[in-house]
């Protein structure tokens, strides 16, 4: 039995009352909450056992190396990987992605070549592709999803060709909630002899990952988004392609040896890990998947999947309110557009009413701008999200379309 | 309508249901801007609304006429307004508009996030003041 209540005691910042009322926050997409139990272990490390990782050999020092190493296979177990050399710690997925356009991309893509990616990327899946294409001459592909924003294998097959070098998708839309058929695409992508990424940091908190199932050549999420700490991130890369690839930064922790001549560098995943890692953070990531598997996918994926029905089923009743983003197969992510009023308007009057939710563009312009709009407002659920926060939801929503009729 | 007079209006009203209602209120008799400014040149950069501004220069005095497609942003703009047109570019610079959103009940308006424009615009106006 899931008891979404007895959870949400294990979330400090879901207690805040403003104004004598509580605060039904709808804005896990941006960034998820986080449990006491990672707040603890982190501070557990800074009070017991912080120092530097893998430079001293005094008890502090090797005391969090060894948590940092422990880090990194709980991340390989919670997205299946083989081995924990194919964890790389990152800043957040952006930096990921950044890691293998400027190392990858750089090494590999050349005049003729294309990069795939989906439509309804987020920025950081998409900038960071623009960007070598421009520099090494390869041409960025996009392919189309349908007007409610699902996936279309017609589409994206017609993109694919033989020159397709890589395929860059988003395994659940940020703004349209849509879940692509990764596992198809990454298919389909080898079958042109194409590497795949998946940016997953959208589904990373609702779904379980698995690479190896994926067959993926990379995938990339934060850990912020997963109930963990802001400031550290995962890029999974299969340890073949990883090793063929050059540094990224270049400084402490990633060499082998170093004269001003030469320096050789270090093997995966430290080559990529230049500079103080951000150890605690990277600690309290792992506490986050530990906290969520305590919970159970299954667990989680069924109280979810009765809050998306539940939200599908009362948002309509909000006048002139149209959903954007209507795929079968869709995750707790709704974007909105209420006739008549502007977004910012909107969230003004849900800020009000203590309900917090996103507005704007998502960080994804061109999805955004093909669905019609230059805005849109977005709820977002999260683990610990309730049937109540659904109803403030639509209650605030009622009482702003009232607010802006009326003026 | 001088700013006293904004300032008593807006002493009148209680909750931001009320302040916010004549917030619109402004917005809506905002002096209109001709839809050949809605461009990228006027554009404030920083709303995350779209906001247009465009200043005239008369007698040593500077004139805004500006837009939003956001009606909460629109009745800013009109306050906004109210503060800082038909002044000098020393004028302009004088003015504390943070402590006259605090006077009007609309401080919340002045937190520096990307949500909000109001510093945005207020910043552009200064820059234009600059520029005279």
């Amino acid at each position: 039995m899931y008891d979404v209540y007895k959870i949400r005691e294990d979330f400090p910042i879901l207690q805040e009352v403003l104004n004598g009322k509580p605060v039904a926050f709808l804005d896990t997409a941006a960034s998820a909450q986080k449990p006491l139990a990672v707040l603890q272990k982190m501070r557990d490390i800074y009070t017991q056992s912080y120092a530097n990782p893998h430079r001293g050999s005094y008890h502090f020092a090797e005391a969090i190396t060894i948590e940092y190493e422990k880090a990194r296979q709980t991340v390989q177990k919670f997205i299946n990987a083989a081995i924990d050399k194919e964890i790389v710690f990152t800043r957040n997925a952006t930096e990921s992605i950044n890691l293998v356009a400027a190392t990858w991309g750089w090494q590999n893509l050349k005049a003729g070549d294309e990069v795939l990616i989906s439509e309804a990327e987020h920025h950081a899946n998409l900038v960071p592709w623009q960007n070598i294409c421009e520099v090494t001459g390869a041409k960025l592909k996009v392919f189309a999803v349908s007007d409610d924003g699902d996936f279309v294998a017609d589409n994206f097959e017609k993109a694919l060709s033989n020159n397709t070098k890589l395929v860059a998708v988003t395994a659940m839309s940020n703004v349209l909630g849509t879940i692509f058929p990764v596992k198809d695409i990454i298919k389909k992508a080898h079958g042109v002899g194409a590497v795949a990424l998946v940016d997953a940091c959208q589904f990373a908190p609702h779904y379980p990952i698995d690479v190896q199932d994926w067959d993926c050549d990379f995938v990339a999420f934060s850990g912020h988004k997963i109930y963990g700490p802001t400031g550290i991130g995962v890029l999974y890369g299969k340890a073949e392609i990883l090793q063929s690839m050059p540094p990224y930064q270049f400084g402490g922790d990633m060499i082998d040896n170093v004269t001003f001549e030469k320096t050789t560098f270090a093997d995966i995943p430290a080559r990529f890990e230049a500079g103080t890692a951000a150890s605690v953070q990277a600690i309290g990531m792992a506490e986050s998947m530990r906290y969520m598997q305590n919970i159970g996918f299954d667990n989680l994926i069924a109280h979810e999947k009765k809050l998306v029905d539940y939200t599908l089923s009362r948002l309509p009743e909000v006048p002139n309110l149209k959903i954007i983003g209507t795929a079968q197969n869709r995750g707790g992510v709704f974007s909105f557009d209420v006739k008549g009023i502007h977004p910012q308007d909107l969230a003004f009057v849900l800020n009000k009413e203590n309900v917090a939710v996103r507005t704007g563009h998502h960080c994804a312009q061109p999805i955004v701008n093909r669905m019609g709009y230059t805005s849109l407002a977005r709820a977002s659920l999260g683990l610990y999200s309730t049937k109540e926060d659904i109803d403030a939801l639509v209650n605030a929503l009622l009482k702003a379309e009232k607010f802006f009729r009326e003026s | 309508m001088d700013l006293d007079e904004l300032i008593d209006n807006f002493a009148f009203l209680d909750g931001w249901e009320e302040k916010y209602q004549y917030v619109i209120d402004l917005g809506r008799r905002l002096e209109p801007l001709d839809d050949k400014y809605k461009t990228d040149e006027w554009k404030v950069k920083g709303c995350q609304s779209q906001v247009w501004l465009v200043p005239q220069f008369e007698n040593g005095k500077l004139h805004f006429k500006g837009d939003s497609d956001a009606i909460l942003v629109k009745g800013i703009i009109a306050i906004v307004f109210t503060i800082y047109n038909d002044k000098s570019a020393e004028e302009i610079k004088n003015v504390d508009v943070a402590k006259i959103f605090a006077t009007l009940g609309l401080e919340e308006n002045l937190t520096p996030s990307r949500r909000n424009g109001m510093m945005s615009m207020v910043a552009k106006i200064k820059e234009y003041a600059g520029a005279a």
